[in-house]
């Protein structure tokens, strides 16, 4: 493990990416501090230019709502429904895996087909769906989004099994009288998740993504201060106030670009042997 | 064995698949609260009672959720995909108006990004750990990490605003009476922008894909037999290496049909595009659910026919890999 650590330490990129999410979490963090106030409300004069020294430094959007508030607030909202949804959709990709993986036969058919239905149904399409049945309130936006995200981890977490569910240890636990679900959460589980939490960065990256686009199309919850509901509203004023709509971007940018550098910060640290750069 | 007998084997394969989604997506919309009626009540400012119930009589509202399902897949059999309450138009004619400028655009984005998503790649792993390799790679992961729509208003304001290069939205030039050459060119200048916005998502993964393959074939013995024969560098990366990686690139077209689909619905709406996308959005905000369920099922099928594709490419790249199987 220390191994790891300081081939993660060694790594610019993957350092990059840490202290920029530790960035984003700080501004997560300090958001009730910094702006107690309601993000939402009226702050000052809308439409006022970004003034670094002034009273509002990121400027106001068309409601008169302070923008660096909303960003500061924003990183809480991105993050939260980023790890929710990403839970979520690992948790349903592990458990569908596993056991696809562990019983395989008329099991692992039936759930394959259900994951292939997933993958060939636009995730994107299926938000859409999803949202216009249950509402676009925030838990049902994070619940959604792991909903459609999951199919690639499950196809992980088989392959994983499919290779480990022979091996010695799981016939020693075999021969020891362990149940099914023993065996396949406390035994084989924690030898296939390494990769799987790796992945968990894409998922995390994708989900922050398809939140922002929800938002933008103003298909989301219009009452949290969300980085893809304040750019929906500066598209409005794009002609002549394109900082509204330019500032948030950025915050989604640096935030899902974070969140893949540490991922692949990770990967390389785990697997050293499969570093993508093979020196001649 | 004929492509005919083939198609129909794979859409054969297919079947369950799209029966299941289907079925799930049918009875999720059992869940919507409110159906297609009570939307049409709403745009008429209200009705009384018997009109309703006349209405959902005449959408086939008043059966059982498992009879209409019956009966939505007997019509779907027939390519019936029923009315669009909101545009008083059967479902399949308005989705096929709409189908023409999301395959032009997906059609154009896509090649886009695998033309260049290929060049950059070759270029990257040529020099690999140099300063084209980085830069490259740098924006590689910033395109991958950038909200498409973000990118769309940006370039909107960057070339339509502040230069005045391009147009901001839209299919073609309305009312300008433009006729065969001239409108093509017209056209091909409105997609420019939603094109590139949506080619550079994708652009991001063909070019990582792209450099990891050439890195592995061109450590691979053949290459060094093409070296040894004494083959110009251009000729072994042209002729030996190129061929070979091109593989893991045309399994992604495949892999991200699907992705690229969903891609343009924000596009589309970004620059105000008459997509199936654009048609997607509007009937999720009108509750138009039948359109929408339509939309679904068309797209399932685009996705599963651009898989059959690459599966024919694959099958042309690589001869050992039978199509027939």
């Amino acid at each position: 493990m220390t191994g790891s650590l300081a081939r993660y330490a060694k790594n610019p990129a993957a350092l990059l990416g840490l202290v920029l999410l530790l960035a984003v979490i700080a501004m997560a963090l300090l958001a009730p501090i910094l702006f107690p106030k309601d993000p939402l409300s009226l702050a000052g004069r809308p439409l006022q230019w970004p003034d670094l020294g002034g009273r509002f430094p990121l400027g106001t959007d068309n409601s008169g709502r302070d923008i660096a508030a909303q960003i500061f607030h924003g990183a809480q909202v991105s993050l939260l429904i980023g790890l929710v949804a990403t839970t979520i959709s690992i948790a349903i990709g592990i458990v569908v895996g596993a056991l696809a993986g562990f019983y395989g036969g008329w099991i692992d058919d039936a759930l394959m087909r259900v994951t292939e239905a997933f993958q060939t149904l636009p995730n994107f399409l299926l938000l859409l769906v999803l949202v216009a049945v249950f509402g676009s309130d925030i838990t049902t936006v994070t619940v959604a989004i792991g909903l459609v995200s999951w199919p690639a981890t499950a196809r992980l977490t088989r392959a994983e099994f499919l290779t480990l569910r022979n091996r010695e240890f799981v016939q020693a636990c075999r021969v020891l009288g362990m149940g099914d679900l023993r065996i396949i959460f406390r035994e084989i589980l924690p030898n296939a998740l390494p990769p799987v939490i790796v992945y968990a960065s894409v998922v995390m990256a994708i989900a922050i993504l398809l939140e922002s686009a929800l938002a933008f199309l103003s298909l989301s919850d219009p009452n949290i201060a969300s980085w893809g509901n304040l750019i929906g509203a500066g598209r409005n004023v794009l002609r002549v106030q394109w900082y509204v709509s330019a500032i948030p971007g950025v915050a989604i940018l640096l935030t899902v670009l974070a969140v893949s550098l540490v991922g692949q910060g990770l990967n390389d640290a785990l697997n050293p042997r499969l570093r993508r750069n093979p020196k001649p | 064995m004929t492509i005919l007998s083939l198609a129909l084997r794979r859409l054969a394969a297919s079947l369950p698949t799209l029966v299941i989604i289907l079925a799930g997506l049918f009875l999720l919309l059992q869940l919507a609260p409110g159906d297609t009626v009570d939307a049409l009540m709403a745009q008429m400012g209200g009705g009384d009672p018997a009109l309703a119930e006349e209405l959902r009589r005449f959408y086939g509202l008043d059966i059982s959720a498992l009879a209409q399902l019956g009966r939505y897949l007997l019509r779907l059999v027939q390519f019936d995909l029923g009315q669009s309450a909101i545009y008083g138009k059967p479902v399949a004619q308005v989705i096929a108006e709409r189908l023409p400028v999301t395959l032009l655009l997906m059609g154009s984005s896509l090649s886009l990004a695998f033309a260049a998503g290929t060049a950059l790649g070759i270029l990257a792993a040529r020099q690999l750990d140099r300063w084209p390799d980085t830069l490259i790679s740098t924006l590689g992961l910033i395109f991958y990490a950038t909200p498409s729509f973000w990118f769309g208003l940006m370039g909107i304001v960057l070339f339509s605003i502040t230069l005045g290069w391009l147009p901001s939205g839209g299919f073609e030039e309305v009312g300008a009476g433009l006729t065969g050459l001239d409108r093509a060119l017209d056209i091909a200048w409105h997609l420019v922008l939603p094109t590139v916005t949506l080619a550079l998502i994708f652009l991001a993964t063909y070019l990582r894909i792209m450099r990891a393959s050439m890195l592995e074939v061109m450590s691979l013995d053949f290459v060094r037999t093409a070296r040894a024969k004494g083959l110009a560098e251009t000729g072994v990366v042209v002729r030996h290496a190129l061929r070979n990686a091109m593989l893991p690139m045309v399994t992604l077209i495949g892999l991200q049909a699907g992705t690229m689909l969903g891609g343009s619905v924000v596009v589309e709406s970004v620059f105000a595009l008459p997509g199936l996308g654009r048609l997607a959005y509007e009937s999720v905000v009108q509750r138009d659910l039948n359109t929408l369920l339509g939309i679904v099922f068309v797209s399932a099928l685009l996705v599963i026919v651009i898989n059959f594709l690459v599966d024919l490419l694959y099958g042309q790249l690589d001869p050992r890999i039978g199509a027939g199987r």
